[in-house]
């Protein structure tokens, strides 16, 4: 039977607080699908999140969820994980919460691989505090923190998680959603840390100040700028000016931190550790 | 008759407009209250767009069996 996002709301949250026309509740039901489509149940997975509209996401859906500090979600879900190795550690970022006050963290959780699925919300802006410039911003941008346009370059945030040691990374937005939810399932059964941006749109704190004034025309932008790394390999330079890559960007195996560390424990207490 | 069946929650609705605006049939299109509203079901083809894309979960399409085929 098909799953509807609905049979995994906590009914007495909704509607929800995001503004019309937000991608975060699109990039949500993706993920929500992506958990089903693996068949995990309910009670396994935990859903761990930080501050943020993206971190929001825990609010209405019906899993263990968990609501961290600003950028420290991947922290808690790191002690959660080594105490509760069985459990499917979902967390859902956002690209401020993610790449800016918690980008220290999330280096260090790839460094690890532990066995942890991230999904970063990049909406390109600090949207539940109105509007100010993120890492992930695109040069150029508007916003409260860059009235005449940011000048900082942005960072390739999947780059990023593959070069500080991600062993899945893939790409999608809220216009392509069923890529989405493809990526997002594989990096659930992945074993290891998996790094899933979607690039979705803020109507109200990015849109409105850089002249994309409707969702609509928003997911257009996002239909229109993303190539997907499979079609990107036969294109040439020019073709790829202004675009960004969508797909599966890394996927390899590489020993997974839990069980390292229970085999360093097994291993001590064989020596006669306590 | 229709093969799918569309319900519409119009207390999550928030009118963005999305489902209307990329249903590749003409689906669907807003109600004199400005939420959005079911046209021509006739035409539907059960891809689950309106639903997947909908950022309230305000849309449900029954009868389809997309999900299956993405799994
Ligand atoms: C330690 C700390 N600093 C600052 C804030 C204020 N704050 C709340 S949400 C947020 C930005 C969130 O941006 P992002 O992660 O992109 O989430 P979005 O709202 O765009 O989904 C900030 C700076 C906070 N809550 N805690
Ligand atoms: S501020 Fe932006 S990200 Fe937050 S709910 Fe509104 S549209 Fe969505
Ligand atoms: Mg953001």
């Amino acid at each position: 039977m098909a799953v509807h996002v609905q049979d995994y709301l906590r009914m007495h949250k909704m509607p929800h607080i995001w503004c019309p026309g937000c991608g975060t509740g699109i990039a949500l039901g993706a993920v929500v699908r992506a958990i089903h489509n693996v068949g995990y149940s309910r009670d396994e997975v935990i859903v761990i999140t930080g501050i943020g509209c993206s971190a929001r996401t825990n609010a209405i859906i019906d899993f263990n969820t968990f609501q961290t500090t600003h950028g420290r979600a991947l922290s808690f879900a790191t002690g959660f994980k080594l105490t509760r190795p069985e459990m499917k550690v979902v967390v859902i970022t956002g690209d401020g919460d993610g790449a800016g006050i918690g980008g220290n963290h999330l280096i260090h959780t790839c460094r690890r691989n532990i066995d942890i699925t991230t999904i970063l919300i990049n909406n390109s802006i600090y949207g539940m505090t109105g509007g100010q410039y993120s890492p992930l911003t695109p040069r150029g941008s508007y916003a409260t923190t860059a009235p005449y346009g940011t000048v900082e370059p942005s960072f390739d945030i999947c780059k990023l998680a593959e070069g500080a040691g991600a062993t899945y990374v893939g790409r999608a937005t809220a216009y392509h959603v069923t890529l989405l939810e493809q990526l997002v399932t594989k990096a659930l059964k992945h074993e290891g840390f998996s790094l899933v941006e979607a690039i979705t749109q803020c109507p109200i704190g990015y849109g409105r100040r850089n002249k994309m004034k409707s969702p609509t025309e928003m997911l257009k932008w996002q239909r229109e700028h993303a190539v997907n790394v499979k079609a990107a390999a036969g294109m040439s330079p020019e073709q790829l000016e202004g675009k960004f890559l969508i797909g599966e960007f890394v996927n390899k195996t590489a020993p997974e931190y839990t069980k390292l560390y229970q085999k360093l424990i097994e291993d001590a207490q064989s020596k006669g550790a306590k | 008759m229709a093969k799918y069946i569309i319900e519409v929650r119009k207390n999550w609705c928030k009118s963005c407009g999305i489902c209307i605006d990329f249903c590749p049939k003409g689906v669907l299109g807003f109600d004199t209250e400005g939420k959005a509203a079911v046209l021509d079901l006739e035409s539907c083809t059960g891809c689950m767009m309106c639903e997947y894309r909908c950022p309230d979960y305000a849309i449900k399409v029954e009868g389809s069996e997309s999900n299956e085929a993405a799994s």
